[in-house]
């Protein structure tokens, strides 16, 4: 248990290097010189070569690397080319507007997903399972952008229940997060639906329901708490989707978090602010993964005896 | 023909077999189905005030903000969608069989190395790791769909991966190499048609996320660049009046909604049919 622990432990620091190397690469494969960008249109030839000295662009792939890395663990994810400022604290001081939104949309992905699952698998083969699995079709098929902007359409621009854009109040929360959480909500639905059906079949239900305990107890309380084990699993791919649903959501919304520092990069060719924010959440992404292989066992004593 | 039998006793997989059969005939037959060309502005494409015109009248779909008929850029737009989404998932899917076939049969260190790499590129959620490509290289058609291949076969190669450690382990694999066969015969005429379920259903569930992602790209501006036509570029050029003109954002909205789906409802029902163990999983 301790060991296997202790490995995935060394394999998300090999996972870290890799992403780090990844972006590296992807920087340094860039058609535009960044020390002509930081110059400016009116730089001599000798002011480029200047800057690239100071940048280390002038030495070889390897060190150049090696730098980069230091600079990472020292928290430099490097420069702003638009707005001429660090990289990290732009991206920190966001930070926070993103992860209340993340937890906003987790709340309604697992209330949605926990609940249609459920439903579904109690009632397996019947009408209600099969419009269920059809709606988390539809959930896992839409378009956020779409989505996020009927949600507008709806319920800001014509019934006026919530503000068009902004952040502050909760009222501003609860749009963004329906949007984020739906997509999730759909995949939730479908693989809370199989693990339930999978852990419904087995004999220590069958024994509950027989020594007289209610349906409602037998499914929340002997049968859920088994099949929450491969949910817990894909947290990981779980925030790597709400990285990416950030991203839009934060754009059509103004929602001032990372994904909309990343949109209004992108805008700007702001590749140094692009490559953080890729950089960071694949950092949550590993973290995620991390932290499901440390709860795992908590959640299930089984793995804890292995 | 069995399975096409099969799914369309389905009622979803019938569905989405029509919708995919309208949409590909609307793309193939664009230019003789639509009345006007999708990058006019039309003279009469503006009402007096300079707005653009709703559904309806000389105008299926409406105009847009430009006065070009939406009907003619939907059409048009399907081209660039279904173009991306059988290319790039066609590339993804191959990139996901070679690896993980290569992984699968090899083992040691080379498969431990590719796998390894695997889960490296599952580390970065797909539309950033896509976003920041696309921001690097000029966004064209050919580069969009090269950038959602390049981001979309982790998954495929993860599944060939685990079957093909499966396969390889299987008594006729090691009966067919005690008779001599070599690797290139028994990994292409022996594991091969046994990945191929896999891959059919992963080709046309893909095709549901390549769609997704393909609009979103041009959504946000950097996947396939206006005046040419796509789902998500339509939107985006309209985004800021949905307001005033929310058919210029849902009737291409609801369009990308029902492709998408359908690719996820026939992908589904393939599943159930080519793969009965699988039944009833996501």
């Amino acid at each position: 248990m301790g060991s296997f622990l202790a490995r995935r432990l060394v394999q998300a620091v090999l996972i870290l290097l890799g992403v780090a190397a990844i972006t590296f690469l992807l920087l340094y494969c860039l058609p535009a010189d960044p020390a002509v960008l930081i110059a400016g249109r009116s730089a001599t030839p000798q002011m480029v070569t200047a800057i690239r000295h100071e940048l280390g662009l002038d030495q070889p792939l390897v060190m150049q690397f090696l730098h980069y890395v230091g600079n990472l663990l020292h928290g430099d994810l490097g420069r702003s080319y638009t707005q001429k400022t660090e990289v990290l604290p732009l991206i920190l001081a966001r930070l926070p507007a993103t992860l209340v939104l993340m937890a906003a949309g987790i709340v309604v992905e697992v209330a949605l997903g926990l609940t249609f699952g459920i439903i579904a698998a109690v009632w397996r083969g019947g009408f209600v399972d099969r419009s269920v699995m059809m709606l988390s079709f539809v959930g896992v098929s839409s378009p956020q952008f779409v989505v996020a902007l009927l949600l507008l359409y709806v319920f800001a621009a014509t019934l006026g229940w919530f503000p068009m854009s902004g952040f502050g109040t909760a009222r501003h929360v609860v749009l963004p997060a329906l949007t984020l959480g739906v997509l999730g909500a759909g995949w939730y639905a479908r693989m809370v639906r199989s693990a339930m059906i999978e852990v419904l079949r087995q004999d220590y239900v069958r024994t509950a329901h027989a020594k007289g305990l209610s349906g409602r107890r037998v499914v929340l309380r002997h049968a859920l708490p088994n099949a929450l084990l491969p949910i817990i699993a894909m947290v990981g791919i779980d925030i790597g989707q709400f990285m990416s649903g950030v991203v839009v959501v934060e754009a059509v919304y103004g929602w001032p978090g990372i994904g909309q520092l990343a949109w209004q990069a992108i805008q700007q060719v702001d590749v140094p602010i692009i490559m953080g924010v890729t950089l960071v959440s694949a950092l949550a992404i590993v973290l995620g993964n991390l932290l499901a292989d440390f709860v795992a066992p908590f959640v299930d004593p089984r793995i804890r005896s292995q | 023909m069995r399975v096409l039998r099969e799914l369309t006793r389905r009622p979803s997989a019938l569905f989405g077999l029509i919708v995919v059969a309208i949409v590909l005939l609307a793309a193939i037959f664009a230019p003789w189905i639509a009345h006007f060309s999708p990058d006019d502005q039309l003279a009469d494409g503006l009402s007096l005030e300079g707005a653009p015109l709703p559904p309806g009248g000389g105008h299926f779909f409406g105009t847009d903000t430009l006065g070009r008929d939406l009907f003619a850029r939907v059409l048009f737009g399907a081209r660039t969608s279904l173009i991306i989404g059988l290319v790039a998932n066609g590339v993804a899917v191959a990139i996901g069989l070679l690896v993980g076939l290569l992984a699968g049969y090899l083992r040691g260190t080379a498969g431990n190395l590719l796998m390894r790499f695997t889960d490296l590129m599952m580390a970065f959620p797909a539309l950033l790791l896509a976003i920041a490509l696309a921001a690097l290289l000029k966004p064209s058609l050919w580069i969009v769909a090269m950038v959602i291949a390049l981001v979309n076969w982790v998954q495929v190669a993860r599944i060939v991966y685990t079957e093909t450690r499966g396969l390889v382990e299987r008594d006729f694999i090691v009966a067919e190499r005690s008779l001599g066969a070599g690797n290139s015969r028994i990994i292409l005429f022996h594991i091969l048609p046994h990945l191929m379920p896999t891959a059919i259903v992963w080709g046309t569930l893909g095709i549901a996320t390549t769609v997704l992602l393909e609009a979103t790209l041009s959504f946000l501006g950097i996947g396939v660049q206006p005046p040419q036509p796509s789902w998500g570029n339509i939107i985006f050029e309209s985004q800021s009046y949905f307001q005033d003109a929310p058919w210029l954002v849902f009737i291409p909205g609801a369009i990308i909604l029902a492709t998408a789906l359908s690719f996820n409802l026939i992908g589904d029902a393939l599943r159930d049919i080519l793969d009965p163990t699988q039944r009833g999983r996501l």
